[in-house]
């Protein structure tokens, strides 16, 4: 028999600092665990953590901003798509496609791209105008992708969650196709990949680093997702079915344009992500356009709470994991997926602390038995 | 079709489709007790890299198993932690555990090589196919279901030992009760959460073995992605056998049954690509989940237990 | 062999907590065997609490029980569970049955018991399940799945499940409350043979009626603490009244005549399905007016659930039609409904009435979040929320911490005020006579809400809404309602002005039996 029992006990009024407190801590204890099992690998944790830092931030208080720009650009693709995860998770609707979505965005700017210059001389060739036509391909193509399971689910109550998963892989395959061989630069000697954009086509860059103007679009949307969840009806809306679905439908709010509005939103958001990556950073379309951010983005929505202003926060966070991963795989020859060990324990912290903000936990010793006492 | 082509697909359909039952079936353990785990890819990845790992470095394939469905155990522990003892969100849980299983195995893979090296492109032992003296030699049935490994008939006792603890035993029909009705059970003075941890790591350790015999028979050695999906798949799996395991088989059958065609259409030099050919049994789940869907609106619904995924706590009051 | 008469439970000194509730405080109590003790008290009195205590389902955080049972004298046991409590001869039927729908009964009532085997034989087990039965009859086929069967054979089920492991200790929580008058005092023969056979009857109430006819003595428990136990014989309505409540009358009727005004609501020949797609409704064809309020008796599960959910355009009907104010709705959607005034306290407050986890004031907005001046266009205006919120927290008095609290986190009462405020100032917002349906309103408030609720839906009759009231409580009926409908099956039985109606006729129609004609004049 244990010698205690935990008790469980709600919190009546929950404080508020609570809120940011328990995540934080979390976090912190995440980073002690993956410690510990580092070490169980016989690694030593404080080397690496120390490796990860310099890759991530390296050098930020001697002025140089290198590291942190890399941070920044790693960081972009997961603000929008943690943008898009959260959208659709505050509705629970439980959205694992962004990373099909990201995909498909990104395949729908690279066609406009790489054809629409040659098909249609008469658009004026500048980034402005490039730019808006490629968000609106990536944005629809997004959307599009993330309508198939959000009308499934609308009309025959097919599971997002697996359907959504699904159309990740497809999207991923039907990628890999396009720049394999469909449109495969005939010049690039067979080299995986498209021919590269024309210039105009690029995002414009800042401070002489990688850092491009899709930090600035992720930025923009997390402003626009505050306003609809904080001000908007349709943010109510989605917050309503998203904690009770009875009490909505009760409240009379339309189930299927909900569901459907959502994902568009959400399949939108996660588009911008892909056209980011293939207009910021590689200009073609080519190998690491998934690169997992559709899944990371998960575990960014879930450990800000699905808060926009934090989403924007936790991305940089898990971005600065990424890149110091990254970093121990160059100077110490550790895999690079120690990022997503060290990730996904985060979630996980996460996720078990929150008992901590909506119970009181009290380990008690278990009583003894009322026979012995009585007398 | 000649005989001798349906007695191929038939034979990789059986192979294929091994470490899907055994993960389905885990999966329909777990989720009658009334717990959902979406970390069933993980599980069987962490599966396929632990049991090709000890493979490697022991020569022993019965101890891979082993270490492999103690691995799925673990972690399926580590959701009925979160899940059951914290009460926290049953899908984000086992969203992270595949998160984490994924990422873990790919460490694993560039670790548990000779000197701390990579573990992909190694030959390592593996399970053979070893002919049933008599059942081989029958007709069509012989070739196909006969002359597999010994973890494919390991699968034939394994089923119908389910189908009987379910149906037959009385911890079978608490189980069959605790995702109905846990209140129900509980009144009944059977430790509900107790036994939602057994049957959670059960799970595990099923998809963990399944994992196994992808690493270990099916395409030995270890590679980024072994499993392919194949986790999601048996979770579609469980609602295309709604929550019956000998269902399950039939639809890990056909999904096994793709991936033979694929195979045969790649061996005769098809013109269309890999790529495209691979989309196959991602777009066969979506399309068998809206005709089961379709058939009739309210199955789905019906099928599901009724309290599955939803935290139970006894002294809680509203 | 005990013989009857003996103390069969004690419960000595126990006190029970919950997170900012006592719900026992030093309660002492012995039960004899032979006896039908009747727990008495108003809802939140701690009745069921006490009892999950004793059948081993919450853990007493003070004092202990003792037991003579399985042929031992009195002696202290520690039951920790409902295993415990099963092994030691305790047993408890519980308000919400404890059973599995898509098992059989005999497999229903093997479940957990001990002495089965590990692989059952069916056959054997059904066999004497339906001996049991005969033995006490309970009639009811061992091979029937549960969910095909009536409430009242459930709860056979339920007793037949305690009498299979052997209880001689059987708890019965508000059994009669899904019965009809003419199933509870079959009930009443039951409790009575079994008391014969030795068994010590423990039957939670708070219907005085009741508790009168069936048992031998009566604990009142108010406020979580015992006030007396009486010898039945001797007490009367009035005295039982007094000790329940704590003063001299619980509620007066201040129901005055009125006249009524237009029809508000009038539905012709409504039929509808329940969720499994079975017929729910036929024919339904009645009118609510202005100033009035209509009463819904019947057994529950007869149709009110879906009633409700029709009137209020959450549930299509098949066939017929429904009229709002003259304007036919029939296959408006629900936010229609909204918009024509009516108003829906639900049943299920955190089923459907209230978002959990949201704060009061998204769960206050419900309503009238797509109006001025909560939001214009497509934004929302968070102070013209707050300013909303605080003016019903003040208007209805709900106990909250603050507007930003969890509406979970209130207590049963408050909720049920949060909801009545939403709903009635929505309902006169959207149009002068607003049509409310309230859905079992006061079921498991404390005494000082329930007045809050009755008071609130008489005022609105007087201001001229028109009321649907359903309830499982006839007495509640009678000094609310102008007029007592009654369901069964799905059909109304009778519809006629509350003056004119007895408790007992009321009854015979909700077992189904349809109103003489000369009193439906």
């Amino acid at each position: 028999m244990i010698p205690w029992t935990i008790k469980f006990e709600r919190r009546l009024d929950p404080p508020r600092y609570l809120g940011w407190l328990v995540p934080v801590l979390s976090v912190a204890a995440a980073l002690v665990a993956t410690a510990v099992l580092l070490a169980v690998f016989g690694v030593n944790p404080f080397e690496t953590y120390r490796a990860m830092w310099d890759g991530a931030f390296g050098g930020l208080f001697g002025g140089d901003v290198y590291s942190l720009s890399e941070t920044l650009v790693r960081a972009t693709p997961l603000i929008l798509a943690g943008l898009a995860v959260a959208v659709s998770f505050k509705m629970k609707f439980w959205n694992i496609g962004a990373e099909g979505q990201l995909v498909m965005g990104g395949i729908a700017a690279s066609g406009v791209a790489l054809f629409l210059p040659g098909a249609v001389p008469g658009i004026p060739q500048n980034a402005v105008v490039y730019g808006l036509l490629m968000g609106g391909a990536a944005i629809l193509a997004g959307a599009a992708w993330a309508l198939v399971p959000a009308l499934l689910r609308a009309y025959l109550n097919v599971n997002e969650i697996i359907t959504t998963l699904m159309l990740n892989y497809v999207a991923i395959l039907w990628y890999s196709h396009l720049f394999t061989s469909v449109w495969n630069d005939p010049q690039g000697f067979g080299f995986p990949g498209s021919a590269l954009f024309e210039r105009f086509t690029w995002f414009p860059r800042f401070f002489d680093t990688r850092l491009h103007f899709g930090l600035v679009l992720g930025l923009i949307a997390a402003v626009f997702v505050w306003v609809l969840f904080d001000r908007t009806r349709f943010g109510y809306e989605i917050r309503l079915i998203g904690d009770n679905p009875e009490a909505a439908r009760f409240a009379g709010v339309s189930m299927f344009r909900n569901i459907v509005l959502v994902m568009l939103v959400s399949g939108g958001l996660a588009g911008l992500a892909g056209l980011s990556e293939v207009a910021g950073v590689s200009h073609r379309l080519q190998q690491g356009l998934a690169a997992d951010n559709g899944f990371t983005a998960i575990i960014v929505a879930w450990i800000a709470k699905l808060r926009p202003w934090a989403v924007v926060l936790v991305a940089i966070l898990l971005a600065a994991v990424f890149v110091g991963g990254d970093q121990i795989q160059i100077s110490m020859g550790l895999p690079a997926s120690v990022a997503q060990v060290v990730q996904g324990v985060m979630l996980f912290f996460v996720l078990g602390g929150d008992i901590f903000s909506r119970y009181r936990v009290r380990i008690t010793r278990t009583a003894p038995a009322p026979a012995t006492e009585a007398v | 079709m000649d005989l001798a082509l349906i007695t191929s697909v038939l034979a990789i359909a059986v192979f294929a489709g091994t470490s899907l039952i055994y993960a389905t079936i885990g999966e329909i353990i777990t989720e009658r007790a009334g717990i959902l785990n979406l970390g069933v890819e993980g599980m069987m990845i962490m599966g396929a890299v632990s049991a090709f790992a000890t493979a490697f470095h022991t020569e022993s394939l019965w101890l891979a198993l082993l270490v492999a469905s103690a691995v799925g155990g673990l972690m399926a522990l580590v959701h009925a932690f979160v899940t059951i003892t914290l009460r926290a969100d049953q899908i984000v849980s086992g969203l992270a555990l595949t998160l984490a299983g994924v990422g873990l195995a790919s460490f694993l893979g560039e670790r548990l090589g000779p000197d701390s090296g990579p573990l992909v492109g190694l030959r390592g032992p593996r399970f053979l196919e070893v002919d049933l003296p008599g059942l081989a030699n029958l007709p069509v049935v012989g070739e196909a279901l006969f002359q597999q490994d010994p973890i494919v008939y390991s699968m034939y006792a394994f089923v119908p030992l389910v189908w009987f603890w379910m149906y037959r035993t009385r911890p079978g029909q608490q189980l069959r009760a605790m995702g109905e009705s846990p209140q129900t059970v509980d009144a009944m003075g059977i430790p509900v959460l107790r036994w939602r941890y057994i049957y959670t790591v059960v799970g595990g350790v099923l998809a963990g073995f399944g994992g196994a015999h992808l690493s270990l028979a099916y395409t030995p050695g270890w590679s980024e992605n072994l499993t392919g999906g194949r986790g999601w798949i048996a979770i579609a799996l469980v609602i295309f056998a709604t929550w019956r395991p000998g269902r399950a088989v039939l639809g890990a059958l056909l999904f096994g049954g793709v991936n033979a065609v694929q195979f045969r259409l790649q061996a005769a030099g098809t013109s269309i690509s890999a790529n495209l050919l691979n989309m196959a049994p991602y777009l066969l789940t979506i399309v068998v989940l809206v005709l089961i869907s379709g058939a009739s609106p309210l199955r789905h619904r019906l099928g599901a237990p009724a309290a599955l995924a939803v935290p139970y706590a006894r002294e809680e009051r509203t | 062999m005990v013989e009857a008469g003996e103390v069969a439970v004690a419960i000595r000194g126990l006190t029970k907590k919950f997170p900012g509730v006592i719900a026992n405080e030093g309660v002492d109590l012995t039960v004899n065997r032979g006896e039908i003790h009747a727990l008495l008290g108003e809802n939140g009195a701690g009745k069921s609490t006490l009892m999950n205590c004793l059948a081993g389902m919450y853990a007493p955080d003070e004092g202990h029980i003792e037991l003579a049972t399985g042929g031992r004298p009195l002696r202290t046991v520690d039951i920790r569970s409902p295993r415990d409590a099963s092994r030691n001869g305790v047993g408890m039927v519980y308000q919400h049955f404890k059973l599995v729908p898509n098992q059989t009964v005999a497999e229903n009532i093997i479940l957990g018991a001990d002495g089965v085997p590990f692989v059952p034989k069916m056959r054997d087990i059904e066999r004497q399940v339906r001996e049991l039965a005969e033995r006490y009859g309970l009639d009811v086929d061992p091979t029937a799945y549960i969910w095909q069967l009536s409430v009242g054979l459930r709860q056979r089920v339920e007793i037949l499940k305690l009498l299979y492991r052997g209880a001689e200790v059987l708890i019965l929580d508000e059994p009669t409350d899904v019965l009809t008058p003419q199933e509870a005092d079959s009930l009443g023969d039951t409790m009575r043979e079994l008391a014969a056979d030795g068994k010590a009857i423990i039957f939670i109430s708070h219907k005085l009626g009741e508790v009168l006819k069936f048992s031998d003595r009566v604990t009142v428990l108010r406020g979580g603490k015992l006030v007396e136990t009486i010898e039945t014989e001797g007490a009367d309505r009035a005295s039982l009244a007094r000790l329940m409540v704590g003063r001299e009358v619980l509620f007066r009727a201040d129901r005055d005549e009125q006249e009524t005004g237009d029809t508000v609501m009038r539905c012709r020949g409504v039929a509808a399905r329940d969720d499994r797609g079975l017929p729910a409704l036929s024919d339904i064809e009645f009118e609510v007016s202005s100033g009035e309020i209509v009463g819904v008796a019947g057994v529950t599960g007869n149709g009110q659930a879906e009633l409700a959910e029709v009137l209020t355009g959450l549930r299509k009907p098949t066939s017929g039609t429904i009229e709002l104010l003259g304007k036919d709705v029939t296959d408006a959607s629900p936010r229609r409904y909204i918009d024509r005034g009516v108003a829906h306290v639900p049943a299920d407050r955190l089923g459907m009435g209230l978002a959990g986890d949201l704060p009061l004031t998204d769960n206050f907005i419900m309503k009238r979040y797509r109006h001025q001046p909560v939001s214009t266009r497509s934004f929302i205006d968070p102070k013209a929320v707050a300013k909303m919120s605080e003016r019903y927290v003040e208007r209805f008095g709900v106990k909250t911490p603050s507007i930003a609290t969890p509406a979970r986190n209130l207590s049963g009462g408050n909720q049920q005020k949060a909801i009545l405020a939403r709903e009635i100032d929505a309902g006169t917002h959207a149009v002068e006579t607003p049509f409310i349906v309230a859905a079992y309103p006061t079921r498991g408030l404390d005494v000082g809400a329930i007045e809050t609720v009755r008071t609130a839906l008489l005022e609105e009759r007087a201001s001229g809404a028109a009321v649907l009231l359903l309830s499982e409580d006839l007495d509640e009926l009678f000094v609310l309602a102008d007029r007592i409908m009654v369901l069964y099956d799905g059909r109304i039985m009778g519809i006629a002005p509350s003056e004119s109606l007895t408790q007992e006729q009321v009854g015979l129609m909700m077992a189904g039996e349809a109103m003489a004609p000369e009193a439906s004049a």
